[in-house]
C-alpha cells in the first residue's frame, strides 16, 4: 500500500492551503489511486497543482511587489521620452501572458492528450476477458454479465489485475458511473452505451456513486465494487449464476409464497421463481449483498425488516412503495429473503 | 416652406388623471386588473380550446401553467405601461416623443414605475438585481446548513435539489448578468457622452422583464410539487420528462431573462456604434466600453440558444414532443450540445464586464494608463471568438465522438493566452503607480488575484484526463465560484463602490467598505477554497448527503459560508446608510479622465448640458497635459487645469 506516501500529499496540500483538511485517506478518493488509469490522472494532477501554486504564485507575488513600491515614483509625472518601467513592462506580457501560458499548455496538451488520455480510453471488445454491463436506474445499479445468468444491484465484482470492460447503459435518465479509486468517470447515455475500463491493481472494496444529478435520490445512488482474487471471483459468479434454491424452512417456505403472490414479484425478479418484475433489483442473491437500497442502509436482517416496511423514509421518492405486513408475514417475508445467498 | 412644430402633429403632455381614469393611466393602478384580464384571457382560451376539441380534462394544470406563464407578464408589462407608446403609435393615435414625464428619477415613486431614463434603469437594475443576490445567497445558506452534517437534518432532497437549482438559476440570470447590464446602462451612456441609450423604451421594457423572470424562479418553490430541481443546467430527459411542473417555471424565466439580456445587448450595440461623442474612435473608448460591446455580441448571438434549448424542453415536458427521447428518436446529448452552446459563452457574458470595470479602476487608481490598451481591446475580441469553440468541454464525461475532445481541449485552453495577456497588463499597469487601496481597488485586485485561481482551476479541468476525473464534483463547485464569486461579483461589487459616488451623488462608507471587501475575501477564500479539496476526494456536486468522511471539511465550509453571509449585511447596510445620509460627493471623486466623471454627480437629466469633444486616449493618467475630452465652452480654461494633481 502506499498510504504513506498518501498521507505526505496530504500534509504537503494542508501546508499549501492552510486549510483544516479532513477525509485523507479513505474510499472514493481520486489521489488514492488503485489501478494505473487512476494513477496516471493522478500523478498529472500533482504535477499541474505544482504548476498552479507556482502560476498563482507568480501573479500574486507581482501583486505585492507592485504594492510595496508603490510610493517609490509617481508614474509619468513630468517625464519626457519614455516612459519609465515601458520596456520592462512589455517584456514581462509578452513572456509571462503569452509565450509562458502557450508553452505550458503545450505541454499539458501533448502529456495529456498524446499520454494520458490513451490509459482511459475506452478499450475494444475483444482485449479483455471478461465484459460487464452496468445499468443505470432511478436511483440504483443494476449490474449484469454477459455471457452468464447471474445479475446483481449495487455492487460490481471484478477479479484482480484483470482488465474488464464495463459498458454503461441507462434505464430512464442520465447518471454517471465513477470508481474514483479505479477510473474515469463515464455517463450513462439514454440509448447508447458508454464504455470504461476497470483493472484494479488490490483486492479490496471501492465506493463508487452517481456523477450526474439524476433526481430526487441522486445522492443516496451509490455502489461498491469488490475486486476479488480471479479464483474468488470465479466462485462469486458461479454461485450468483445458480437460480435459488427451494426455501428450508417452513417460515421461508410462508415467505416465498407471499413474495410471489404479494406486490413485491411485480417489481422483483428472482431466478428460478415466477417472480420477474424488472422495475427493481434482481433479488435472486440479495443475501449476499452488502447494502440494500444503493448503499443507503446496511443488509441486515433488521434493517431489510426496516426497509421492507419504510423504505420511503430511508430513502423518500424510491420507486418501492412502504410495504405494510403485520409481525408475522413480515417475519416470514424476512425469512425468505435472508435465505437468497 | 413652414416649419412643422411637434405640436401639430402630436399630443402635447397628458394631463394628470384623475378619479376612476386613474385605472386606466399606466401604472400600479393598472397592473391588477390588466395582468387579472390576461391571466382570464390565456385562461379562457385554453379551456375554450379544450372543450371544443372534446379534450379531458378541460382544466389542465400544465398546460394552464405553460399559458400563464406567457399571458400574465404581458398582462403585467401592459398594465405598467411597457407597451403604451407603441400600441399608440401602431394604432395611429397622437403620440408624444417629446414629453419627458417618463424620463427621470424626481422622487423615489419615479424608480417604481417605467421609466425612460438610462441612470433610474441603471439603478433599477441594480438593486433588483441585488434583492435577487440576497434570496439566491439565502438559499445558498439553507443549503450550507444542510449540507454541514451528513445526513438529513433541515429540509427533504427534493427542497434541496430545488435549492440549488434556483441558488444557480437565480445568480445567473437574475444576478451577474443582469448587474453587469445594469452598471453598463448607468455608465456607458455616459462614458461614451450620450444623452440616453439608443431605445429608452425598449431599455424600460427590458429591465421590466427581469423581475417577472426573479419572482417566477423564486416562485417555483410554490408551486405544487416543488422547485425545479434539475440544476441550472436542467439535462434532458430528467428535465424534460422527470419533474413536477415547476420546471416549466424555470423554463419560462428563462425566456423571460433572456429576451430581456438580448433586448439590452441590442441597445448597447446600437447606442455603442452610433452614439459616441464627436471624436471619441473606437480605439479611445474606455475598456469598459469594449467589454459591453464584446458582452452584447456575446448576448445576442448565443442567448437564443438556451432560449431554443428551455423551449425543446418545455414541448417534452408539456407537450409531449420528443427532442430528447431516445426511444422517440430524440437526441438526448442533443440538449448538452445546445445548452452549453449558450452556457459556455455566458461563462464570458459573465465575466468580460467584469474585466472591463477592472481595467477602470486599476488604472484609475494606480494613476497610470492601462497598460496595453489596444492588446486589453483585442483579447476581449479573441475571448468573444474561442469563446463560441469550447462548449463541449462540459461534456468530456459524455461519452461523444472521442475526437471532438481534441478540438475542444486545444481551444479551452488557448484561451489561457488573452486571459494571460489580460492579467499580466493589469499587473503591468500596477507596476510603478501610485496605488491608491480605495474599496473599489480593493475589490479589483481580490478579483486579480482570485480569478487567477479560478482560471487556473478552469486548466485543470480543459486537460482531458483531470476533467474526466473532477467534473460533477465539488472541484468544478469550487471552480465556478472562484470564476463567478471571485470574478464577477467582485468585479461588481468594485463597479458599485467605484460609480457609487456618481449614481447617488453622495460618498459611500470607505470604512465600512473596506471592512466588507475584507470580510468577504476571508469568507470567500474559507468556504470555497476547500472544495478543491473536496472535490478531488470524490465529493460529487449536487447532493443532499454524504459519506460521514468528509464531515469534518463540510461543517468547516458550512460555518465559513454563515459567515461569508454575514458580510453582505455590512455591503447593505452601507449601501442604505450612504445613499440616505452619506456625505455629498464631488463631480470626480477619483479624479478620472473618462466622460462620466466631467459632468455633476449625479448627472443632468440628460447627461451632457454640451456635448464633449473627446480628443484623447481615456487613460492618460499621469501624463502631462493629457485630455481625455474638452467641452466647448470652457475649452482653453479647462485645458490650463489639467485635473492630475
Amino acid at each position: 500500500m502506499n498510504a504513506p506516501r498518501e498521507d505526505r500529499r496530504c500534509l504537503a496540500f494542508l501546508v499549501l492551503a492552510v486549510v483544516p483538511l479532513a477525509g485523507c485517506g479513505g474510499s472514493q478518493n481520486a489521489l488514492a489511486p488503485e489501478s494505473h488509469q487512476a494513477r496516471d490522472i493522478a500523478t498529472l494532477f500533482w504535477w499541474m497543482m505544482g504548476g498552479a501554486w507556482v502560476g498563482l504564485g507568480l501573479v500574486v507575488g507581482l501583486l505585492l511587489w507592485s504594492w510595496k513600491r508603490r510610493n517609490r515614483r509617481g508614474f509619468g509625472r513630468d517625464v519626457e521620452g519614455d516612459k519609465p518601467g515601458e520596456k520592462r513592462s512589455w517584456y514581462a506580457v509578452v513572456v509571462l501572458g503569452i509565450v509562458m501560458p502557450i508553452a505550458v499548455i503545450s505541454t499539458l496538451f501533448v502529456v495529456s492528450d498524446l499520454f494520458v488520455i490513451k490509459t482511459t480510453q475506452a478499450p475494444a471488445s475483444t482485449t479483455t476477458k471478461l465484459t460487464v454491463q452496468v445499468i443505470g436506474h432511478q436511483w440504483w445499479w443494476e449490474v449484469r454479465y454477459p455471457g452468464t445468468t447471474a445479475v446483481t444491484a449495487n455492487e460490481l465484482h471484478i477479479p484482480a489485475r484483470t482488465p474488464v470492460r464495463v459498458e454503461v447503459k441507462t434505464a430512464d435518465v442520465i447518471h454517471s458511473f465513477w470508481v474514483p479509486e479505479l477510473n474515469r468517470k463515464i455517463d450513462t447515455i439514454p440509448g447508447r452505451s458508454n464504455v470504461v475500463e476497470l483493472d484494479a491493481d488490490q483486492v479490496g472494496r471501492y465506493r463508487g456513486q452517481c456523477a450526474e444529478f439524476c433526481g430526487l435520490q441522486h445522492a443516496h445512488m451509490a455502489m461498491y465494487v469488490f475486486v476479488d482474487e480471479p479464483s474468488a471471483f470465479r466462485r462469486w459468479l458461479a454461485q450468483q449464476e445458480k437460480p435459488v434454491e427451494a426455501p428450508s424452512s417452513a417460515l421461508a417456505e410462508r415467505g416465498a409464497r407471499l413474495f410471489l403472490d404479494g406486490p413485491c414479484s411485480s417489481c422483483h425478479a428472482i431466478r428460478g421463481t415466477d417472480a420477474d418484475g424488472y422495475v427493481g433489483p434482481d433479488l435472486t442473491h440479495v443475501a449476499s449483498r452488502a447494502t440494500l437500497g444503493a448503499l443507503t442502509v446496511s443488509n441486515t436482517p433488521d434493517d431489510l425488516r426496516q426497509w421492507i416496511l419504510h423504505s420511503q423514509q430511508a430513502k423518500p421518492g424510491n420507486q418501492m412503495p412502504d410495504f405494510n405486513a403485520s409481525g408475522a408475514r413480515l417475519d416470514a417475508l424476512v425469512a425468505f429473503l435472508e435465505g437468497l445467498k | 416652406m413652414t416649419a412643422v412644430t411637434h405640436d401639430e402633429v402630436h399630443a402635447g403632455p397628458a394631463p394628470p388623471p384623475t378619479g376612476w381614469r386613474r385605472l386606466l393611466a399606466p401604472g400600479w393602478l393598472r397592473v391588477p386588473w390588466m395582468t387579472a384580464l390576461f391571466f382570464g384571457i390565456g385562461a379562457g382560451i385554453t379551456v375554450l380550446v379544450r372543450w371544443l376539441e372534446g379534450w379531458d380534462p378541460i382544466w389542465k394544470g400544465s398546460v394552464i401553467t405553460t399559458v400563464e406563464l406567457t399571458a400574465v407578464p404581458f398582462g403585467f408589462l401592459a398594465g405598467i405601461g411597457g407597451f403604451d407608446y407603441w400600441m399608440r403609435y401602431a394604432a395611429g393615435s397622437p403620440t408624444r416623443p417629446e414629453d419627458h414625464s417618463g424620463h427621470g428619477a424626481r422622487s423615489w415613486r419615479d424608480y417604481f414605475r417605467i421609466n425612460t431614463d438610462h441612470k433610474v434603469i441603471g439603478i433599477q437594475y441594480l438593486v433588483t438585481t441585488i434583492f435577487f443576490f440576497v434570496a439566491a445567497g439565502l438559499l445558498a445558506m439553507l443549503m450550507r446548513a444542510e449540507l454541514a452534517r451528513p445526513g438529513m437534518q433541515f429540509v427533504d432532497n427534493q427542497t434541496f435539489n430545488g435549492l440549488f437549482s434556483v441558488h444557480a438559476a437565480l445568480m445567473i440570470f437574475l444576478f451577474v448578468i443582469p448587474a453587469f447590464a445594469g452598471i453598463g446602462n448607468y455608465v456607458i451612456p455616459l462614458m461614451i457622452g450620450a444623452p440616453d441609450m439608443a431605445f429608452p423604451r425598449l431599455n424600460a421594457l427590458s429591465f421590466w422583464l427581469l423581475p417577472i423572470a426573479g419572482f417566477m424562479m423564486l416562485g417555483s418553490f410554490l408551486a405544487p410539487g416543488g422547485a425545479f430541481a434539475s440544476g441550472w443546467t436542467g439535462y434532458a430527459p430528467l428535465a424534460s420528462t422527470h419533474q413536477p411542473i415547476g420546471s416549466v417555471f424555470f423554463n419560462m424565466g428563462v425566456q423571460w431573462a433572456g429576451a430581456s439580456s438580448i433586448m439590452t445587448a441590442l441597445n448597447f450595440l446600437v447606442t455603442i456604434i452610433t452614439m459616441r461623442a464627436p471624436g471619441m474612435s473606437f480605439w479611445r473608448m474606455p475598456l469598459l466600453v469594449w467589454a459591453n460591446f464584446t458582452t452584447s455580441l456575446l448576448v445576442v448571438i448565443a442567448t437564443p440558444f438556451i432560449a431554443g434549448s428551455q423551449f425543446f424542453v418545455m414541448f417534452d415536458h408539456v407537450m409531449h414532443t420528443h427532442f430528447f427521447d431516445y426511444q422517440a428518436g430524440g437526441y438526448p446529448l442533443g440538449y448538452q450540445h445546445i445548452f452549453w452552446f449558450y452556457s459556455h459563452p455566458a461563462v464570458y457574458i459573465m465575466m468580460l464586464p467584469g474585466f472591463g470595470i477592472a481595467s477602470e479602476v486599476i488604472s484609475v487608481m494606480s494613476r497610470k494608463p492601462i497598460f496595453g490598451y489596444r492588446l486589453m481591446a483585442l483579447s476581449l475580441l479573441a475571448i468573444l471568438v474561442l469563446g463560441f469553440s469550447v462548449w463541449a468541454h462540459h461534456m468530456f464525461v459524455a461519452g461523444m465522438a472521442p475526437w471532438l475532445r481534441v478540438p475542444m481541449m486545444v481551444t479551452s485552453m488557448v484561451i489561457a493566452v488573452p486571459t494571460g495577456i489580460k492579467v499580466f497588463s493589469w499587473l503591468a499597469t500596477l507596476w510603478d503607480g501610485r496605488i491608491h487601496f480605495d474599496t473599489p481597488m480593493l475589490f479589483a485586485l481580490g478579483f486579480v488575484s482570485m480569478f487567477v485561481i479560478g482560471g487556473l482551476s478552469g486548466i485543470y479541468l480543459a486537460a482531458v484526463p483531470i476533467d474526466i476525473h473532477t467534473s460533477d464534483t465539488y472541484f468544478v463547485v469550487a471552480h465556478i465560484h472562484y470564476v463567478l464569486f471571485g470574478g464577477s461579483l467582485f468585479t461588481i461589487f468594485a463597479g458599485i463602490y467605484f460609480w457609487f459616488p456618481k449614481m447617488t451623488g453622495r460618498m459611500y462608507d470607505e470604512r465600512l467598505g473596506k471592512l466588507h471587501f475584507w470580510l468577504t475575501f476571508i469568507g470567500f477564500n474559507l468556504t470555497f477554497f476547500p472544495m478543491h479539496w473536496l472535490g478531488i476526494q470524490g465529493m460529487p456536486r449536487r447532493v443532499a448527503d454524504y459519506v460521514p468522511r468528509f464531515a469534518d471539511l463540510n461543517m468547516f465550509i458550512s460555518l465559513a459560508s454563515f459567515g461569508l453571509g454575514a458580510s453582505t449585511l455590512v455591503f447593505v447596510y452601507n449601501m442604505v446608510k450612504s445613499w440616505r445620509f452619506g456625505p455629498a460627493a464631488a463631480a470626480n471623486p477619483w479624479r478620472s479622465l473618462t466622460l462620466e466623471w466631467q459632468v455633476s454627480s449625479p448627472p443632468p437629466i440628460f447627461n451632457f448640458d454640451e456635448i464633449p469633444q473627446v480628443v484623447g486616449n481615456p487613460y492618460e493618467y499621469g501624463v502631462p497635459d493629457a485630455r481625455h475630452a474638452v467641452f466647448n465652452g470652457d475649452r482653453q480654461v479647462e485645458l490650463e487645469e489639467v485635473p492630475t494633481r
